[in-house]
């Protein structure tokens, strides 16, 4: 397995804290799995849309790793409810079906970036570090 | 069946496949299903819709699940049917967003459901105006099963089956 340098918070040298949403208990586990690698710390976890909102507010992450189909509701339009009550947020879409009209409105209502499942940690690293940019460092594990 | 649309679920499943288990998958097996596809082990089942309407039914034994659920977790996981069918749901999932992700890129416009748990023994067989196929993969941990059904009469499709396929 891939060895990564941990990422962790420029402001207190803390683990990232991630809020990963998805139906499936499968997709969030394997997330963990790899967030676990750079350091990082899940913060929260949701099924759908809805409980995603909730979780925002209650847990304040400094990313959301977030599922696009899900039911009560879906994430493109979870990310555009916490976009709009938190300019911050930074939210990167991860789902199974990356065409461009997903990609697309995702972007569109906020997100800072669209990966495909399966999520390869190498580059979901890489996007990570890019969208937390000047909030992460990275330091030996 | 139109090789065109078919290429794109065996590319998918190999690149899922290989991303999870961190080793590749062969196909073992492809026949065109004039009988009706028997389930083999905890199947999920996605439908497609857009230029054809469609089933996907992707197929693992249980044992064969707990191991891609193993794989990812780096140690064995407790026996579970719930472990399995979450594992079996996922993996549909990816691999037909995938596969319908290909196919849009060529310029086909598809959208997918979630995937449902495929409870009943039976899956998709041919007719005069569908196609079904069955495809059999080999991994390191055991067969996975595709059974593609597409159905080119229903409202909404508008590609043919493939002259003499």
């Amino acid at each position: 397995m891939q060895g990564f340098e941990h990422l962790v918070r420029k402001q207190d040298g803390q683990p990232i804290r991630y809020l990963v949403v998805d139906d499936s208990i499968f997709a969030r586990k394997n997330l963990q799995r790899i967030l676990a690698m750079f350091g990082g710390q899940v913060a929260g976890e949701a099924g759908d849309g809805r409980a995603a909102i909730e979780a925002y507010n209650r847990v304040h992450p400094d990313l959301v790793l977030m599922d696009v189909t899900m039911p009560d509701m879906e994430g493109i339009e979870a990310a555009e409810q916490i976009i709009n009550h938190h300019a911050e947020a930074r939210i990167v879409m991860v789902s199974s079906v990356g065409y461009q009209e997903n990609v697309s409105e995702s972007l569109r209502k906020g997100a800072l970036f669209f990966v495909q499942k399966p999520p390869k940690p190498e580059l979901l690293y890489e996007v990570i570090k890019r969208v937390l940019g000047d909030a992460a460092i990275v330091v030996a594990p | 069946m139109r090789l065109e649309l078919i290429q794109p679920f065996i590319n998918a499943t190999d690149a899922v496949l290989a991303e999870m288990l961190q080793a590749p998958a062969k196909v073992a097996q492809v026949a065109m299903d004039e009988a009706v596809y028997r389930r083999k082990g905890v199947a999920a089942s996605v439908a497609i819709h857009g230029d054809i309407e469609g089933h996907v039914i992707f197929d693992l034994q249980t044992e064969t699940a707990l191991r891609v659920a193993g794989a990812l977790a780096g140690k064995e996981v407790d026996p579970k049917e719930e472990t399995a069918r979450e594992t079996v749901c996922e993996l549909a999932n990816m691999v037909v967003g995938n596969a319908v992700t290909l196919l849009n890129d060529q310029g086909h416009t598809f959208k997918v459901l979630p995937p449902e748990l495929h409870t009943a023994e039976k899956g998709y067989a041919g007719g005069r105006q569908s196609e079904a196929l069955v495809m059999c993969f080999d991994t390191p941990i055991g067969k996975v099963y595709l059974n593609i059904g597409l159905d080119y009469g229903r409202q909404g499709s508008t590609l043919a089956p493939e002259a003499n396929a």
